[in-house]
């Protein structure tokens, strides 16, 4: 991995300088604020609406709605912008020639492309850190405080899942030559994953399945098994990581 | 890493590169000796840029071997590269950074300790006049200036090779004599090979050309070399103004000539290179004559690379502005 310290040191300027990480400090806190909010006023919402002429009946909003709020908005808005983060990483670099110019220079391919997957993890962690700062805060003034490990655990978990997400699309910015293509890709592979978290023995591996144990430690509630799940995520990311870099090794710029 | 002076800084043997049914590069052969300021010449599409991209690893050679100061390409990745600088024919940069942090980090990726590379981020934006541009964002900067910043990160780490592809194709004509000068300094203490299909940029700074075409090498040698060998005598013939359809009419009749080898047509009027034929110079005014072409200009020119290209790469159809 030669060259990868100065890589990353680029990638994380460029997430800077290009903005992109204060986009999703923005977009991450507004999802950790709007979430309790949400939960919070979306019964009297309903009332207000339905008027006088409709009898409609609404549990009183819990501390738990706020995180299962949390983690719905977090597994669209969060996902979708994990996939925009990711689908030009390569591809644009590619297209675009950057991409030659670094590689003509003493830096190893494996450098190039673990810096970039880096770098966008660390981007969509200050996001979730923003955003689940800002969650966790509303949710204590509004509804209850709740265990700040379990939180912050839950936010590991969500983290983990939404660089999943981001790596599918990276390898498809790896192996198309645009960002559309690397969209594609990152959107199919979301869909396929959102099929599978549906099956009953296997949805609890996938990204998505991890909202249930994060939904139960937030809470400080048990929440199962999580080891198995958490390493075939990190496996996954792995192991996508390194197709990555197999395509990435003889490909012409 | 400086290969002597005697030996071939670049080296490739029978390399060859396959797009398919497309032969981009066929069985190039080719020593470039050290030291030496080497023109690489063709036409678009002749497998300049292939050879360099091989050359620089971005590509794949499908057979055959090339080798840089000795070291095989596709050996001893990537440490490799700091045996070359590389400036690709259209030069892109991340439009964020400024010039003098692209120049930082390219130095660092060559491990230089932090004085000498700041002195030579310094020198080498002063060589390329771009010192006053170093903190503007590069996204902002022109294609002539992007081209210099190209040259400055490819000589930055004084490599012993540096490889041009069309390094001045962008610049203004003040631009590229001061570019051709860099290029031309160069030379002795690094070896440079500079693509290009400029030929007048090539008699300029080069002592050494190869002449591709449709990816095969026609030729290559001392440029004093290949003029002695291949020019042959040409006449240029400036007919005076609104004479179009006679100096078409003379131009088809001199194509159907025997003793005419090639004519380029251009805005200076006609270029007509002849066979060795000692009658050359009078059976061509008698073809003038004859098609009632009145003459501002009739005169004997030195041969130029350009008229050696054009014999060699085979077109001896009427040309207007080719290589040029």
């Amino acid at each position: 991995m030669i060259g990868l310290g100065l890589m990353l040191r680029k990638e994380l300027l460029e997430q800077w300088r290009t903005r992109r990480v204060v986009v999703v400090a923005v977009v991450f806190t507004a999802i950790g604020i709007g979430s309790p909010l949400l939960a919070r006023y979306t019964p009297e919402l309903v009332k207000a609406l339905a008027g006088d002429q409709f009898q409609i009946v609404v549990p009183p909003p819990t501390a738990a709605d706020a995180v299962s709020q949390f983690l719905k908005n977090l597994g669209q808005a969060g996902v979708l912008t994990a996939i925009l983060l990711a689908m030009g990483s390569v591809a644009v670099e590619k297209e675009r020639g950057t991409a030659a110019l670094l590689l003509t220079k003493p830096v190893s391919r494996g450098a190039f492309l673990l810096a970039k997957l880096l770098a966008i993890a660390a981007t969509l962690l200050v996001g979730l850190l923003l955003g689940a700062i800002g969650g966790y805060y509303y949710t204590a003034i509004l509804f209850e405080a709740l265990p700040p490990l379990g939180w912050g655990a839950m936010a590991g978990l969500l983290l983990l899942a939404l660089v999943a997400y981001a790596s599918l699309t990276f390898l498809g910015s790896v192996l198309s030559r645009s960002s559309l293509g690397a969209a594609a890709i990152g959107i199919g592979a979301m869909v396929v994953l959102a099929i599978v978290s549906a099956l009953p023995s296997v949805g609890a591996f996938t990204p998505g399945g991890l909202d249930v144990p994060g939904a139960a430690l937030a809470v400080g509630r048990d929440p199962g098994s999580v080891i198995g799940p958490l390493l075939v995520n990190f496996a996954g990311v792995a192991a996508i990581f390194g197709v990555a870099w197999i395509a990435f090794r003889r490909q012409e710029l | 890493m400086t290969a002597p002076q005697d030996e071939a800084a670049i080296v490739c043997r029978a390399l060859t590169k396959r797009y398919d049914s497309v032969v981009a590069l066929d069985a190039l052969d080719l020593e470039v000796p050290a030291g030496s300021v080497f023109g690489f010449l063709g036409p678009n599409g002749a497998g300049k840029t292939t050879t360099l991209r091989l050359l620089t690893s971005l590509a794949q050679a499908t057979s055959g071997t090339a080798a840089l100061a000795g070291v095989p390409v596709g050996e001893g990745e990537p440490n490799r590269r700091g045996l070359f600088g590389y400036l690709d024919q259209d030069p892109r940069f991340h439009g964020w950074m400024t010039p003098r942090e692209l120049l930082d980090l390219v130095g660092r990726l060559y491990r230089m300790p932090a004085a000498e590379r700041r002195s030579r981020i310094d020198e080498s934006l002063e060589t390329v006049g771009l010192t006053d541009a170093s903190r503007r964002p590069i996204g902002t900067l022109s294609g002539g200036m992007r081209q210099r910043l190209g040259v400055a990160q490819a000589i930055l780490n004084r490599p012993p090779i540096v490889l041009l592809d069309e390094p001045v194709s962008s610049l203004d004509p003040e631009g590229r004599v001061d570019m051709l000068e860099v290029i031309r300094r160069l030379g002795g203490g690094s070896t440079v090979l500079f693509s290009t299909h400029i030929l007048t940029d090539v008699e300029r700074v080069c002592d050494r050309v190869a002449i591709l075409d449709h990816g095969r090498l026609v030729t290559t040698g001392l440029m004093t070399e290949l003029l002695d060998r291949y020019a042959r005598p040409i006449y240029r013939v400036e007919p005076e103004d609104g004479q179009a359809d006679a100096v078409a009419r003379l131009t088809e009749s001199l194509l159907m000539t025997s003793f005419v080898t090639h004519v380029a047509e251009s805005s200076a009027g006609l270029r007509v290179a002849v066979s060795e034929a000692p009658n050359a110079g009078r059976d061509l005014l008698e073809m003038v004559a004859a098609h009632s072409v009145a003459l501002l200009v009739f005169e004997r020119q030195r041969p130029t690379l350009e008229d050696v290209f054009l014999q060699l790469v085979g077109r001896k159809a009427h040309e207007t502005g080719a290589a040029a």
